[in-house]
């Protein structure tokens, strides 16, 4: 097997984290799948909180996907 | 307040106390910053680095404020809600989808340019197209749609200013040049501190500009809920969007229906991928220390996104206020909503606070956006053409003259020019910026498109969305050209944002393979987690220094 590149993300890693940051841009493109007023939320309707929703959810992709790649990288400055 | 006085309820006298408490926070920001010249003190502030980059130095924590005050300008405080409550959902609540996709994209792409850009001195996303593709006629385009875009841009925060100050009572009456005094002279003090301190003025400003806005919104948001109750706030906004307009047609669109999920999407992604393509958030990203405070910063940056949905459904609490917008010209201008909300629902002193937050908040984003023009004129014309010698004193004191002048220009476009024209500017400026998406971004990973291919689809694409842009007249009797962001796309039906179809039709005027055919690896290449190419050749002319250090041999991207 040809020695892997020092400075390249294994290939697992790089596609988790290619995952994370995918997931929030897919699911909010994908505007039929929230557009609709049920189920409300303390009167707010679903189309509006579900985006603040993503709010979230979407800092949290992406913090993982930072972590993810920090720690290959520290792995690899380690060995 | 009758409804039958809109002059007086537009606030015809000037609201003392509001002015106070906005003028108390405006010095405040004036001394922070000219003592921003002090700040992490460089040995001399004679470079673009220091002056336009602020020394490149930018930690996690000021680049997130920095950032944040950059691309979260006043114009969209007051023009997000300002679409809720005109038209709702689809022309106001896209920048909450927009703000979210932004971040995975920097994330992916801003790290790897900050690396290039560190490496080789890189100021500008010009120097890099020149770096990369070797052209100087690509290099030329990008800088100057750059230039074009920008422009039209910080006219707009003029804009956000000016919602302030006619809800203060100030400017709706005498002639021209008491009229314009407040702004004129917001702006020449703006000019002078940037002048004198670059970057770090904004830098610094941003941490006040953001704590304010963060406390205000707060405030508003347990207001409308405690208040209105955020059920009635959304069936009022329901009942307006419904109503029929004399033309038969719904006054606006309360959640998508089938009919506009392509409008919503292309225009959340489209202005995505433009945002990043702009100079001046370019230049916030290049003032980071280094690669991991980027990536950082995709991951908290979405915060402002939650302060901008709360905003934008400050258009929707607006409608259920039932808030005039009447100026003080006694015309109906939407984008007086959050200005008269406030003014109407709060006391004095915290409508005060509410203006010094959007007025602060054009500042901050004014000020980066005129260095970042200055910064290309700079770099990528004076000493590209005319002064291809120029040492790092000659390029900083251009680059400080031009950002008087960018400054001076917007402010003539406002004060001259009806404001609808910067609108439109504006909406063009997105649509153009977004044409150099390709060139930039595929530079990152790939020397695969050549650069007279490049440049044709860049040429196609502008004058594609210009045209179609120039063309939209949804409601004729309102506007005859620039009436929309959305057109049909070719052969269809469905209306998307113009910026990505011009962007998608170009199809025809690129791929040709690059005469220097080069390996590329196709593993993760769209990630961006694979290392860069091992190639010389896009530091081989330009610039100088650097290109002897051997770590060059690994440019390391990512």
């Amino acid at each position: 097997m040809p020695e892997p590149s020092p400075r390249r993300l294994p290939t697992a890693t790089a596609c988790a984290a290619g995952a994370m940051l995918a997931i929030p841009v897919i699911a909010l493109l994908l505007v039929a799948s929230y557009a609709k007023k049920d189920p409300e939320l303390f009167g707010v309707p679903f189309f509006y909180w579900y985006q603040f929703v993503w709010v979230f959810l979407a800092a949290g992709c992406t913090y993982s996907a930072y972590v993810l790649v920090s720690r290959a990288r520290r792995d690899r400055a380690a060995r | 307040m009758s409804p039958g006085s809109p002059i007086l309820a537009a606030g015809g006298r000037v609201d003392a106390v509001a002015l106070s408490v906005l003028l108390f926070f405006f010095i405040m920001v004036t001394i922070g910053g000219f003592a921003a010249a002090r700040w992490k003190r460089p040995d001399t502030m004679h470079s673009l680095d220091e002056w336009g980059l602020g020394g490149r130095s930018f930690g996690t924590i000021t680049t997130w404020f920095l950032l944040g005050g950059d691309l979260y300008t006043a114009y969209t405080f007051v023009a997000v809600p300002a679409a809720m409550f005109a038209t709702g959902a689809v022309s106001g609540f896209f920048a909450v989808p927009y703000t979210i996709v932004v971040y995975p994209l920097i994330f992916i792409f801003m790290p790897r340019l900050w690396s290039v850009a560190h490496r080789n001195g890189y100021v500008t996303p010009a120097d890099f197209i020149r770096g990369r593709y070797d052209s100087k006629a690509l290099s030329l385009a990008v800088a100057v749609t750059g230039i074009l875009a920008t422009m039209p841009y910080i006219a707009l925060q003029l804009v956000g200013i000016q919602a302030v100050l006619d809800t203060l009572g100030l400017g709706g009456s005498g002639n021209a040049f008491v009229k314009d005094l407040p702004l004129f002279i917001a702006f020449a003090v703006l000019a002078a501190y940037t002048y004198s301190s670059g970057l770090r003025a904004p830098a610094l400003i941003a941490f006040v500009k953001d704590t304010l806005i963060y406390l205000v919104i707060i405030v508003a948001a347990v207001y409308v809920g405690v208040k209105i109750g955020f059920g009635p706030m959304f069936h009022a906004a329901e009942a307006k969007m419904a109503t029929k307009t004399p033309k038969g047609t719904a006054t606006g669109v309360f959640i998508p229906a089938a009919n506009n999920y392509w409008a919503y999407s292309s225009l959340a992604l489209g202005s995505a991928l433009a945002l990043f393509m702009y100079p001046h958030s370019m230049t916030a990203v290049l003032s980071g220390s280094n690669r991991n405070v980027i990536r950082r910063n995709a991951a908290i940056l979405p915060l402002y996104s939650l302060m901008l949905g709360l905003l934008a459904l400050l258009g929707f609490a607006a409608i259920a206020a039932k808030t005039k917008v009447i100026g003080l010209d006694g015309k109906a201008n939407a984008q007086l909503a959050v200005p008269h909300f406030f003014q109407d629902a709060f006391p004095s002193w915290f409508a005060g606070v509410a203006f010094a937050a959007i007025a602060i908040g054009a500042l901050v984003p004014a000020a980066i956006m005129s260095i970042a023009a200055a910064n290309l004129f700079t770099r990528n014309v004076y000493r590209e053409f005319l002064r291809p010698d120029a040492t790092p004193k000659q390029e900083a004191k251009v680059s400080k003259v031009t950002s008087l002048v960018v400054k001076f220009g917007a402010l003539l476009f406002v004060l001259l020019l009806d404001k609808q024209n910067a609108i439109n500017m504006q909406l063009l400026g997105g649509v153009w910026i977004l044409q150099t998406f390709l060139a930039i971004v595929a530079g990152l990973y790939t020397r695969w498109f050549h650069r007279w291919a490049l440049l044709a689809g860049w040429a196609v694409a502008m004058i594609y969305g210009t045209v179609a842009a120039y063309q939209q007249a949804p409601n004729p009797a309102v506007t005859k050209h620039f009436g929309s962001s959305l057109a049909e796309f070719p052969f269809s039906h469905t209306k998307v944002y113009i910026a990505l179809s011009a962007f998608i039709d170009r199809g025809a005027a690129w791929p040709q393979r690059a005469r220097r055919k080069r390996s590329h690896q196709t593993g993760g290449l769209l990630l961006g987690f694979t290392r860069g190419h091992r190639t010389g050749a896009w530091h081989r002319r330009w610039p100088a220094g650097a290109r002897r250090d051997p770590d060059l041999v690994h440019i390391v991207l990512l």
